[in-house]
């Protein structure tokens, strides 16, 4: 059992951070990796990439963006309340090396893992300069702590609600002409964003890190549910990721292995309402 | 009057029973087959007829009357209007009346005399004529559940020895003085005692002696393959049907569970001596029991949610009821051993990191990496590895979706690839899920499917087809990524391979599609990388297995110990038992020696 010790709702309360108490994950865990949770005895295992985490206080933080019955029932919960079971550190920590200038680029709840990354990035001692979107204003998370860590912020909004308005790929347009001296770039959020994103870098032949979130059971590399397709060849996402190339990775199938189950999603949601 | 519940066991076919006056064939209230039945109604006193353990074979049917008389008038001959009692003869234990049946085994016919008290056993025969009728029973099958309806369900499907044909199976044991069960089964249970006990009627002493040297009875009762080992040896196996001892000893665990005789040995703790144990599938279990007894400190590290390993994520409801496993892991944690879950080694502490906490470990993580054929099209919507199939019904219980939040994949024709136990699970189990057809493929035939005899069978009943010699060559996706048939080629067997099978050689152009809108991959498991990736030190084979010390279990690490699927590949839960226990010796000769 894991408690909750703080919790946080944001973009109008269709993402929530919370804190949860695991000293012996929070003394392990780097950046890039991620935990499984269950949140109740009938719960599913889900996998979510850890947003920070307090050495120090013992303690791990995840954001999710609420999408089914799992991650509603998770917000269901209060300070105090607890998890039934986390289980983690797992996947392998993001490669951070000390390149010179790194492009992170977050989409959406992909923000949350971006932050924990260019933490460590920073740590290493890389120029950082960050690109973060959402649909809206609203949606936008993490601004001021990726503010903090960032040597160059720069927001995305889809309706120009606030900063620029476009996607994340317009910016990294922009940097990639501007600057020579860019060595990595490293994405994470929407599959169609790093889909989107490698295909500019890889016309300028950058580098390009993804953190991939496929459908997983254990995350020890035992169902093999998570599998991907990286330069023609399968992997196992929980235990050869979650980081991959991202000019290898075939998200067109990923894209369509994460929708496996939407229709089961659904019943579920609409079980769980009656 | 009282009616008496007799205990009676079906004596089936040998029992013709001959008048011992005129010779001519006695009774004969014969039910179907040769069962010949006798109806008692006892009266509570000693004249109450005792019906010896050769002749409780008969079913109860007419009605004894009070007077000592009475009784006998049952027993007279129709033919010749004589009573088969014998006046002339009385028991020699009791002195009481006896009755002289004569009876045919292997055409030979053998009078004897039975004692017509109730509780004495006195009989006649001796000891080869009783032997010749023993061998005349024959093996006792296992009720089942109906195989029309166990697919809609994830009810076990044998219901078990019933104590009536429990007793007379245990009577077919012949207790042979170098019995050669025990060489065959992997922890060396005292196999003849248990099965004398249970002829005796004393099921929680027998289970007590199965425990001495195996923790997990009811599970072992269930899916060792006995045919291969126990069972395989015994000596009525080369005359007829060996003894059923796994279904013995089933029957025997699933008494003591259900009757709550299961009893706690007080452990004398050692101070100071921890060993850690690594996954808690049957050979973690077992390693960590032996241990606890011994007074060492355990703490079992598993990864999942919940202990047991392959006991709970792989093998189906059907075949292993959960609650079953649970309760022998709650055996071993009332013994005082310690398990912690959700801890996966490697990630959260590393070996090392073990040993400066522990005196010893034992890493017991099975073969958990599925094994894929890498042909084109594997990664098509609804194509699952047999672990991730299995591990969604089973451990996450998608089956009782959405009461259960894991979804449960839809398939209606599913074709499993492999012909293992774990094949067959995946079959029945997606049949138990709905689907309407599901086909086996395999690429040799149905002689060298390595799945248990009693599995296919009970696969076959169940309706399950069997694509033999055959093998996938790709999988054909729709638009939206989804299977919807599998390329197969069909083979042919040439000569013997290193393993000893015979070589599957595809046949050029004999290429066909087989429709189907699931595929579950069950062609075997790999060793799992996750622990090794923090303990390089580890010496390991060329196929990633841990290599160790057959005769201690020891890994090239000093107080390192492993056992089961990660040192032999995929095998079977007796053999990880097995294995366990192995380490568990060792591991106490080593610590004590080290103080």
């Amino acid at each position: 059992m894991f408690e909750i010790i703080r919790k946080q709702e944001m973009a109008k309360g269709t993402i929530v951070r919370i804190d949860i108490a695991a000293p012996k994950i929070a003394a392990k865990i780097k950046a890039g990796q991620f935990i499984i949770l269950r949140v109740n005895e009938t719960g599913e295992r889900i996998p979510i990439t850890v947003a920070d985490v307090d050495k120090f206080g013992g303690s791990i933080t995840i954001i999710y963006q609420v999408v089914g019955k799992t991650t509603a029932l998770l917000r269901s919960l209060e300070t105090g309340q607890f998890i039934r079971d986390l289980v983690g550190p797992l996947g392998r920590p993001a490669h951070v090396d000390k390149v010179g200038t790194v492009i992170a680029i977050g989409g959406g709840t992909g923000i949350a893992i971006l932050h924990h990354v260019v933490k460590a990035m920073k740590e290493a001692g890389n120029f950082v300069i960050s690109i973060i979107g959402a649909r809206e204003k609203d949606m936008l998370i993490l601004q001021d702590e990726m503010d903090l860590i960032s040597d160059e912020l720069v927001i995305v909004t889809d309706d120009g609600s606030y900063g620029q308005r476009g996607f994340v790929t317009d910016p990294l347009n922009k940097y990639i002409q501007e600057r020579s001296d860019i060595k990595l770039i490293y994405a994470i959020g929407p599959i169609i964003m790093m889909k989107n994103v490698c295909k500019i870098t890889g016309k300028a032949k950058l580098p390009t890190m993804v953190s991939l979130n496929p459908v997983m059971i254990d995350g020890t590399g035992m169902c093999g549910g998570c599998r991907v397709r990286v330069g023609g060849k399968t992997q196992f996402c929980c235990v050869d990721g979650p980081d991959f190339d991202g000019h290898q990775v075939d998200f067109d199938e990923l894209e369509k292995r994460n929708s496996m189950y939407l229709k089961q999603e659904k019943d579920s949601l609409l079980f769980s309402i009656r | 009057m009282l009616d008496y519940d007799v205990k009676y066991l079906k004596f089936k076919t040998y029992l013709s029973t001959y008048c011992p006056h005129c010779h001519t064939s006695f009774n004969v209230k014969q039910k179907d087959h040769d069962i010949i039945s006798f109806k008692a109604k006892y009266h509570q006193q000693d004249m109450d007829l005792h019906l010896s353990p050769y002749l409780d074979v008969f079913e109860v049917e007419s009605s004894l009357a009070i007077e000592q008389d009475d009784v006998l008038d049952d027993l007279i001959c129709p033919h010749c209007k004589k009573s088969i009692v014998d006046l002339a003869r009385p028991c020699e234990e009791c002195g009481s009346h006896t009755a002289k049946v004569i009876i045919s085994a292997y055409s030979k016919l053998i009078p004897f005399f039975i004692c017509l008290k109730y509780g004495c056993e006195w009989h006649g025969l001796t000891k080869a004529d009783e032997r010749t009728i023993k061998l005349k029973i024959p093996r006792q099958e296992m009720p089942e559940q109906d195989q029309k309806l166990r697919i809609h369900n994830f009810i076990e499907v044998p219901y078990g020895l019933t104590t009536e044909l429990a007793l007379l199976e245990a009577g077919r044991c012949l207790q042979c003085k170098a019995p050669k069960c025990v060489e065959g089964c992997p922890v060396n249970i005292d196999i003849p005692t248990f099965v004398r006990l249970i002829t005796e009627e004393r099921f929680d002493e027998a289970a007590k002696k199965i425990r001495e040297r195996n923790i997990l009875p009811a599970v072992c009762g269930r899916v060792c393959p006995q045919e291969d080992q126990c069972e395989g040896k015994c000596v009525l196996g080369t005359r007829d049907n060996p003894v059923a001892i796994g279904n013995l000893e089933r029957f025997v665990a699933d008494y003591e569970r259900k009757m709550d005789l299961i009893k706690i040995p007080a452990v004398k703790k050692i101070p100071n001596k921890r060993v850690a144990v690594i996954g808690s599938g049957p050979g973690g279990l077992t390693c960590a029991a032996d241990l606890t007894l011994l007074g060492y400190s355990v703490t079992i590290f598993e990864a999942l949610h919940q202990t047991g390993g392959v006991l709970v994520y792989g093998i189906p409801e059907f075949r292993l009821p959960k609650s079953i496993v649970e309760s022998e892991i709650e055996y071993l944690k009332k013994m005082g051993c310690k398990v912690e879950l959700n801890h996966i080694i490697g990630t959260i502490y590393t070996v090392d990191e073990l040993l400066e906490n522990f005196n010893a470990v034992y890493i017991g993580v099975g073969a958990g990496l599925p094994s894929f054929m890498n042909i084109d099209g594997e990664n098509l919507n609804n194509v699952f590895s047999a672990n991730e199939y299995l591990t969604r019904i089973n451990l996450m219980k998608a089956y009782r979706f959405p009461e259960y939040d894991t979804p449960k994949p839809i398939g209606n024709r599913v074709a499993v690839i492999g012909g293992g136990n774990v094949a067959m699970d995946c079959a029945r189990t997606s049949l138990r899920c709905g689907a309407s057809e599901v086909t086996i493929i395999y690429r040799r035939s149905r002689k060298e499917l390595p799945a248990r005899e009693e599995e296919i069978i009970h696969a076959e009943q169940e309706g399950i087809k069997f694509k033999l010699l055959t093998n996938p060559v790709r999988y054909i996706g729709n638009d939206l990524n989804w299977v919807k048939g599998a390329e197969c080629v069909e083979m042919k067997l040439g000569e013997p391979d290193e393993s000893g099978r015979r070589r599957p050689i595809p046949l050029e152009g004999s290429n066909f599609t087989y429709a189907c809108d699931m595929v579950l991959v069950a062609i075997g498991n790999g060793p799992n990388p996750v622990i090794f990736n923090t303990a390089p030190q580890l010496n390991r084979n060329k196929w990633g297995y841990v290599e160790v010390n057959p005769e201690t279990m020891e890994t090239s690490l000093e107080f390192v110990y492993a056992g089961g699927d990660i040192v032999t590949g995929s095998a079977t839960v007796i053999q990880a038992m097995g294995a366990g226990r192995i380490a568990a010796n060792s591991i106490h000769k080593k610590l004590s020696a080290s103080t």
